[in-house]
This record gives structure tokens, C-alpha cells and sequence, in this order.
């Protein structure tokens, strides 16, 4: 069997490229050890393994369904969903005092890729439910908290994010769903939600959902909605279910992919006696979401890149194995065949994959580490740095693997010719379910304008220029060494000129404008943050690989040559896309809906 | 009453190995290990005896370097109470392997010892039969069910033709087959809590028995590689090939 991901590579990235063992000397980690961190994500891969991934192709093949009364899914979600729980994963980063484990957020990632890989349309549950749940214990009262949090992170509970409506989805300030205080401490809901992911189903005894909704006579616009905890059922203060509350399915969405997390339509308050329960202060409802988010979308990301990474390893396992054709300089037709891997456009195929997945990974674990440095950090200057490098890093983490990685989904597919297209390989399912995630999240178009029209901005640009300073030390560091002195050159000229680009949109007064080409932007400095990373790999490659002698050896050596791919054949490319930047052109700001 | 499980670290059952160089055993330098499947079976069955009331303790034992500590922590992960390494970095084989831990057995004094029929790595399948042998106690080989009766275990054992069911009386050393459990996840929590379980590291020379080697393996090649298939025009030519080329009829 191959791998989901390599284990290899996580061992890599988190003890030789990020170091994760220093976070050990904070007190947080001090019950934790390098073992105790394998030992965790070898659980990790025995159930992903053997829960996840046996069922990833039944549950695709039998989506979720509806009879007016339930939902139903196959009784193989349920049941891997409770080992999931069982072996305690969802409550595996909290505090001691909430049951936790307290373990570092870059090794729950490093796990959770594995169950993402294995099967996103399940592992989509833990991770709504791990959001919801991270943001009531961000923002919950300490009777709110106590009221649900408990339950969420045993499994006996799941939960939802419902954002979106018919008429909201990017605009979220177009919502409608209202919120009507009463004198009784709650307030009464009403409106629909669309796209609800997980909306319901018979996994949990529970679902809470955490729903944005307008306060009538408060501010317009996106400071006027509020957020609210709003049970399926009632929860009494000993944590048994109370009367159902009024909140209904009004039916469910057929997707392209991510066929096991069932997608509803959900009404709230039909009868007006929905009840919410509003977390935080009114008003700051999208605030208290978009605090939580960074997380939330380092998550997508994840699960994106990981998507990709099993596509990758299982096209990589078919081009050893199938024999088709001859080396061009070969002209006996009688001789045998060569394995496709023999050929250089498969190579080529198979690089481009690696450097892309692998590069996506090493993003996604850094901005982990982020994550769980600013949790630990007591330098208040440390502190801002780090949140100013999240805050300008997750619209990448998120969208540049939801684009890149599914492109090597499609890559995948073509190693494995017609077979790739047909439904007997996993390769078409993961092409359809890594769809998703340049939709979902917010989409792709939206974090090119949130990129280039907030972040790139925020502070003065000072999020901008201190991600700029990290590439230098990189850089820097790579100047020292004679095999990566000249990518360090390369990507010293390639920052130059996105000083440049970026300076030209930001001095344009013409927002539109300025803001026409955004996506191209968010895709010219993605592809320059995974330069980045591929340099950083190779420092650490370069100062470790001294000694390793076979499967080691190899290890390293692919990592050099996906680095050396990604710099010859893929960052040239930003070139392109900055002199278009750069000139500010309207081609398609202009051109009007009825020329099109 | 007081189970000891012996277990063995091998390399990952889902790493393909490689043939050294030099032929002289497979590479295991930098590959990921994990405790033997059967082992893992053992320790499982001994940790649902233990919650079934039907046990007090369970105490494992492995010989090897000092990462066998690996293993042995996965164990009391599973459940079990504490452990014992054997830490040596000579080379080890079945015999020698049994007496260290016959040595053991007469120190800890478990009425019941379950191993693993056999470990992935060099499918010796012979420690718990010499252990038995040593020990002058009961043995059940290829356990798939075990029942214990007060002073008697009952075990059915995976034969050729069939199943078998065997009464010993106790101490006795049984072995498990795969269809014995399966394994529980090791959960997080109890990762944690197997740090602070009791690992003792004794020398093997304090135990005093002779574990050198008895066999001496001249040579280790991969096998060899399957050549293509071929396609017969009829049963007739099929019949003829078995019979004379393949001479399996
Ligand atoms: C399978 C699935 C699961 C989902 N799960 C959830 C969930 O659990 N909870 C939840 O709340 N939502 C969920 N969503 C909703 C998802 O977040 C939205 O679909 C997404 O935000 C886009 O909104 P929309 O579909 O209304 O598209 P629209 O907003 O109508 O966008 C259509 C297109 O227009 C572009 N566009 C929109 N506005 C602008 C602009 N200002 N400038 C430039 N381009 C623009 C977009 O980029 C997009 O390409 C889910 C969606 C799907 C498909």
C-alpha cells in the first residue's frame, strides 16, 4: 500500500525544517517529547488508514440522503468517527484543565493531513465541529463554554459554521437572517442558511451551530451582525438533551465531491421559536469569526495540500508499475516496454506534483507553527510579527494549494492516462473533492482582493514588508551556500520586482483598478511564498543530508530536485504575471457584459 | 494473577525492505519501526483479560538496544502496567532469546505468558515453543480464542484442518494468532499517561544464561524477481505445462 503522505516528509518538517521540538521548553509542552508527538500521529495513521480510507470510496459512491424525516450515510462515517474521538483527537489541543493534551497545533496538523488525505468528506466533520469549537472557546461566555464545549470535544456533539445564504455568499453583509432579543436572555432567529455543511445527519446526539445573524436597528454593513450559538436540541446544565429547538432541514445540496459531509439548506425559527444565544457583544459577530479564521483556513489549506499529496503518491506508485512505450532513442519494437516513470514528460508530471505538494505542506506547517508560537510567545514585539506574518500568510496557505494542488490532482490523473479518468481509480474522486476548496472558505477571487486590498496594506504595509524580511534571511542564508547560491540570487531579483509590482497597485487611486488583476497577484505571490519554502528545505537539506546513505540519500536528493524544479520551471513564471500587474492593465475591467 | 507478555520491535509491516549491500540481513538503518503485529495481538488480549477482571497485571518484556523503549511505551499506551527491557545490542536469535526470558519468567512469576506466534521480520516462529519448552509449562500454539478457567486456560488454536481446542493447566505460555483480537488505537491520553508507567532496564549478563548465537546465516538475497506471464492457447496446453514444465500435476 503507499502511503498517504510520506512519513518521511513529516518527519522532515517538523524535526529538521521547523524544529517543533523547541517549543518543548515552554511549560505548555512540557509533559510532551518527540515520541509522545510519533507515537501520536502513528494512531493518527493506523485509524486514517484503516477507518478513513476503507470507506472514501462507498461513501462517494452513496451520498447522504433524505426521506423528509432523516438523513442518512453509510454506518462506516459513524463508526470511524468515533475512533476518531475515542482515541481523543478532537480535544487533543486544549488545555489540561478542559481534558486536553495540550499539544502543539503544527503536530495536530501533521495528523490531521493524514485523515485529510485518507478521506476529506469525513474528516470534514471534525474539522467544522474543531472550528465551532474553537471559537466558543475563544469567544463563549464561561456558562456557554461549559454548556457545550465539554460535549464537543468527546464527539457527542458536532458542529456547524453557518455563514452563507441564497442571496449572501462572498457578501456576507448582505445576510438577512435576523436575531430578535427577547427579556428571557436569548434571542429568537429567523432566516435560512445555505451550503451548511454537516447541517445534519445522525452522526452525534447533538448539533451546534454557530450562526451569524443581524440584530435589527444595528450598524449596516458587515458591524452590524452578531453571532449565535444555536442548539439542534436544548442542552440542560447537567448536559442532557432537552426539547428540540426550531431549527429545520429544508433539504440537501448534491455535490460534485466531498460527497460524505452532507450539505444542507437549513431554516431557523419557521415556527418563531428558534433560539439563539448570542456569543461575544453584539455586533462583533464577524469579528470573533474572522478571529478564529486564521486557523480555520490554514485548515482548508491542509486539507487541499493533502488531497493533492495522496494523488501525488498514489500517480508516483502507477508510473513505477505500468509499462507503456519505449525511450525515444529505443527503435526495437521488440524489446519490452519501459515503465512510464522511465519517461521525461511523467518525470516532469511527477516533479511538478512533488514540488507543488510538498511545497504546500512545508507552507502549511510553518503557518502551524506560527500559530502555536504566538500562543507561547511573551515578547510583545514577537508577538506582532508573528500575527502580522499569519495575517498576510493565510489568504496564501488557503488558496494557493486550493489552486496549485488540485492542478496536481489533474496531473495525477493524466500519469494514469484513461485509467485516471475512469471511476475504478481514487484519482477522479480527489480531483472532485479538492474542487471544493477554491470555493469554499471564501473564494479564491476573494483572497486575491482580501490579499492585495487589506493585507498587503494593513499596518502600513508593514505585513507586507515583514514577510519580505523573512524571504531576505532566507536568502540571506542560502548566499552562504554554493549549490543554492544561485536560487538565492534568483529569488533576490524576483523580490525586487514584487516590491515594484506591489508599490505600482498601491499608488494607483483607482481601487478598481488597482484591484482588477488581484487574483493573478494572489497567484504570483503564492508561488513566490513556495519558492521561499523550497529554499528554506534546501538549507535544512544541505546542512543534514551529510551523511545519508539509501532511502535517505534519495529522500534528500528529491528534495533538491523538486527545489531546483520549482525555481527553473515554475517561479520564472511570476515574471509574467508582475509585468501584467505592472501595468496596470484594464483589459478586463473594461471590456463590458455585453461584449462578453 | 499476573500476565507477561514478551514483545519484539521490527521494522513497520508497512515498509518494504531492502537487501544490504553485503548480503548480510535487510537494511533497518533510519526505516520506521513499530511493535510486531502478533505482539501487538498479545499485548491486546492481555490488557482485555486485565479489564475483564480476569487479571491483575500485565508486564512487558522485550531485549534489545535502548529504542526498544519504543515499543515497550506503545505497550503501556495499550494498557499495560509496566515493563521490562533487556537492553543489549548483541545479536539475538530464538533460543537465546527464550532463556533470557525463561530468566525473566523465574523472577516475575506470571501465571501466563502470551506472545506473538511469530515476528514479521525473520518469521522464526519458535520463541514461545522453546520458551515453553524451557519453562516445562503447557504451551498453545496459533491461539484464534482464549478463555481462562481459574487454574486452567482454554485455547483454540488455528490448525490446518480445522480449529482445536486445548484445556492447560496454568502457568502455561500461549501464542496468538491473527484472528485472536484486533488490536485496539492506542488513545492520546494514555500516550501520555505510558511516560510515567514503570520501565525498568536490567543488563542481560545479570541474568546469567548464555544467549549467544547458535546459527550462523551465510547469506540474504532478495527474491527472486516474477517473470512475465505467458498466455496458453487452450486447457489442453495448459493441462500439458502444469504437468510437464510446472510439474505441480
Ligand atoms: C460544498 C460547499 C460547502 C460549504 N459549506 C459551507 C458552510 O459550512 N458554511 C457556510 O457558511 N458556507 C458554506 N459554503 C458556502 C461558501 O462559503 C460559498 O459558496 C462561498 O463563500 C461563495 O459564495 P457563493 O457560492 O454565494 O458565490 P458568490 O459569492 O455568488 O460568488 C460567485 C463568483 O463571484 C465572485 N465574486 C463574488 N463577489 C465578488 C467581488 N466582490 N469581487 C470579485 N469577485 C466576486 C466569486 O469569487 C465567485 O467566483 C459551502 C459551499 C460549498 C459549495
Amino acid at each position: 500500500m503507499t502511503e498517504l503522505i510520506k512519513r518521511r516528509d513529516i518527519d522532515f518538517l517538523l524535526y529538521e525544517f521547523l524544529n517543533v521540538e523547541q517549543l518543548l521548553a515552554h511549560p505548555r509542552y512540557a509533559d510532551h517529547d518527540r515520541k509522545v508527538f510519533d507515537a501520536i500521529i502513528d494512531t493518527a495513521v493506523k485509524i486514517a488508514e484503516e477507518k478513513f480510507q476503507t470507506c472514501a470510496k462507498d461513501l462517494d459512491n452513496n451520498e447522504p440522503s433524505f426521506d423528509g424525516q432523516k438523513v442518512t450515510l453509510i454506518p462506516q462515517v459513524k463508526e470511524a468517527l468515533r475512533a476518531f474521538a475515542e482515541a481523543g483527537f478532537p480535544a487533543a489541543t486544549y488545555a489540561n484543565e478542559q481534558d486536553g493534551l495540550q499539544l502543539p497545533w503544527t503536530v495536530f496538523q501533521a495528523a490531521m493531513a493524514y485523515f485529510h488525505a485518507a478521506n476529506i468528506s469525513l474528516s470534514a466533520y471534525p474539522l467544522l465541529t474543531g472550528a465551532a469549537a474553537n471559537l466558543l472557546n475563544a469567544h463563549g461566555s464561561v456558562e456557554q463554554k461549559a454548556l457545550y464545549l465539554p460535549h464537543m470535544l468527546s464527539g457527542r456533539f458536532f458542529g456547524t459554521m453557518c455563514l452563507s445564504e441564497t442571496q449572501a455568499g462572498s457578501s456576507l453583509s448582505d445576510i438577512r437572517t435576523r436575531a430578535e432579543p427577547t427579556d428571557q436572555g436569548y434571542y429568537l432567529i429567523k432566516g435560512t442558511k445555505m451550503w451548511i455543511s454537516g447541517g445534519e445527519h445522525d452522526l452525534a446526539e447533538n448539533i451546534i451551530h454557530m450562526v451569524l445573524a443581524k440584530i435589527p436597528g444595528g450598524p449596516p454593513g458587515v458591524k452590524g451582525i452578531s453571532l449565535f450559538i444555536v442548539p439542534k436540541i436544548h442542552v440542560q446544565p447537567d448536559g442532557s438533551l432537552g426539547e428540540r429547538n426550531d431549527v429545520a432541514l429544508a433539504g440537501l445540496n448534491h455535490k460534485m465531491g466531498y460527497r460524505g459531509t452532507v450539505n444542507t439548506v437549513m431554516s431557523f425559527g419557521e415556527k418563531d421559536n428558534c433560539k439563539g444565544y448570542l456569543i461575544g457583544e453584539p455586533h462583533k459577530g464577524l469579528e470573533c469569526m474572522f478571529h478564529m479564521m486564521n486557523e480555520a483556513r490554514i485548515g482548508i489549506g491542509m486539507g487541499a495540500t493533502t488531497i493533492g499529496y495522496a494523488g501525488y503518491l498514489y500517480s508516483l506508485d502507477y508510473a513505477r508499475q505500468r509499462p507503456q512505450g519505449r525511450h525515444p532513442l529505443n527503435k526495437n519494437p521488440q524489446s519490452p516496454q519501459v515503465p512510464i516513470i522511465e519517461h521525461a514528460d511523467i518525470r516532469r508530471l511527477l516533479l511538478t506534483q512533488k514540488s507543488y505538494v510538498e511545497g504546500a505542506l512545508a507552507l502549511q506547517l510553518y503557518c502551524a507553527m506560527l500559530v502555536d508560537e504566538q500562543k507561547i510567545s511573551a515578547d510583545t514585539n514577537r508577538k506582532q510579527v508573528l500575527a502580522l506574518l499569519l495575517d498576510i500568510l493565510t489568504p496564501i496557505a488557503k488558496s494557493w494549494p486550493s489552486e496549485f494542488c488540485l492542478e496536481a490532482n489533474k496531473l495525477a490523473m493524466q500519469i494514469l492516462g484513461g485509467y485516471g479518468y475512469t471511476r475504478e481509480y481514487p484519482l477522479e474522486r480527489l480531483y472532485r473533492d479538492n474542487r471544493l476548496n477554491p470555493i469554499h472558505e471564501g473564494t479564491h477571487g476573494i483572497h486575491g482582493i482580501d490579499l492585495l486590498g487589506r493585507k498587503v496594506r494593513m499596518a502600513g504595509g508593514k505585513a507586507f514588508t515583514t514577510l519580505l524580511d523573512h524571504i531576505r534571511e532566507t536568502i540571506r542564508e542560502a548566499s552562504g551556500n554554493r549549490t543554492l547560491q544561485a536560487y538565492a540570487g534568483q529569488l533576490s531579483n524576483t523580490l525586487q520586482e514584487v516590491e515594484k509590482t506591489t508599490a505600482v497597485l498601491i499608488a494607483c487611486e483607482n481601487l478598481n483598478l488597482s484591484l482588477a488583476n488581484s487574483t493573478i497577484y494572489l497567484d504570483m505571490l503564492g508561488h513566490v511564498v513556495i519558492a521561499w519554502t523550497w529554499l528554506r528545505q534546501a538549507i535544512v537539506v544541505a546542512a543534514n543530508a551529510g551523511n545519508a546513505t539509501g532511502d535517505d540519500k534519495d529522500f534528500y536528493q528529491g528534495k533538491l530536485a523538486a527545489c531546483r524544479y520549482f525555481f527553473h520551471y515554475e517561479l520564472p513564471k511570476t515574471h509574467g504575471m508582475m509585468q501584467l500587474l505592472q501595468s496596470l492593465d484594464d483589459t478586463c475591467l473594461n471590456i463590458t457584459s455585453s461584449q462578453l | 494473577m499476573k500476565i507477561l507478555v514478551p514483545i519484539k520491535r521490527v521494522v513497520d509491516p508497512n515498509i518494504r525492505v531492502r537487501v544490504k549491500s553485503d548480503q548480510t540481513g535487510v537494511e533497518t538503518a533510519n526505516l520506521k519501526m513499530a511493535i510486531n503485529p502478533f505482539c501487538e495481538i498479545a499485548v491486546e488480549e492481555a490488557v482485555r483479560l486485565q479489564e475483564a477482571g480476569k487479571a491483575k497485571e500485565v508486564v512487558l518484556v522485550t531485549i534489545g538496544g535502548s529504542q526498544c523503549q519504543d515499543v515497550l511505551r506503545t505497550g503501556m499506551a495499550m494498557g499495560a502496567d509496566r515493563a521490562i527491557l533487556i537492553e543489549t545490542d548483541a545479536a539475538l536469535q530464538p533460543l537465546g532469546i527464550a532463556k533470557l526470558l525463561k530468566a525473566v519468567i523465574e523472577k516475575e512469576a506470571p501465571n501466563l505468558v502470551i506472545t506473538g506466534k511469530q515476528a514479521i521480520d525473520d518469521d522464526n516462529n519458535q520463541t514461545s515453543q522453546m520458551l515453553a519448552a524451557l519453562l516445562g509449562w503447557p504451551q498453545g500454539t496459533f491461539a484464534s480464542k482464549l478463555e481462562l478457567n481459574g487454574d486452567h486456560a482454554v485455547v483454540t488454536r488455528e490448525i490446518d484442518g480445522g480449529l482445536e481446542t486445548l484445556k492447560l493447566r496454568l502457568p502455561a505460555v500461549i501464542s496468538t494468532d491473527l484472528r485472536l483480537n484486533e488490536p485496539r488505537y492506542v488513545k492520546l491520553p494514555n500516550i501520555m499517561k505510558a511516560k510515567k508507567k514503570p520501565l525498568d532496564v536490567i543488563k542481560p549478563e545479570t541474568l546469567g544464561v548464555d544467549f549467544a548465537p547458535r546459527l550462523k546465516s551465510l547469506k540474504v538475497e532478495e527474491p527472486a524477481k516474477r517473470k512475465a506471464g505467458i498466455k496458453v492457447a487452450n486447457v489442453a496446453e495448459l493441462v500439458a505445462k502444469l504437468k510437464n514444465e510446472a510439474k505441480v500435476i
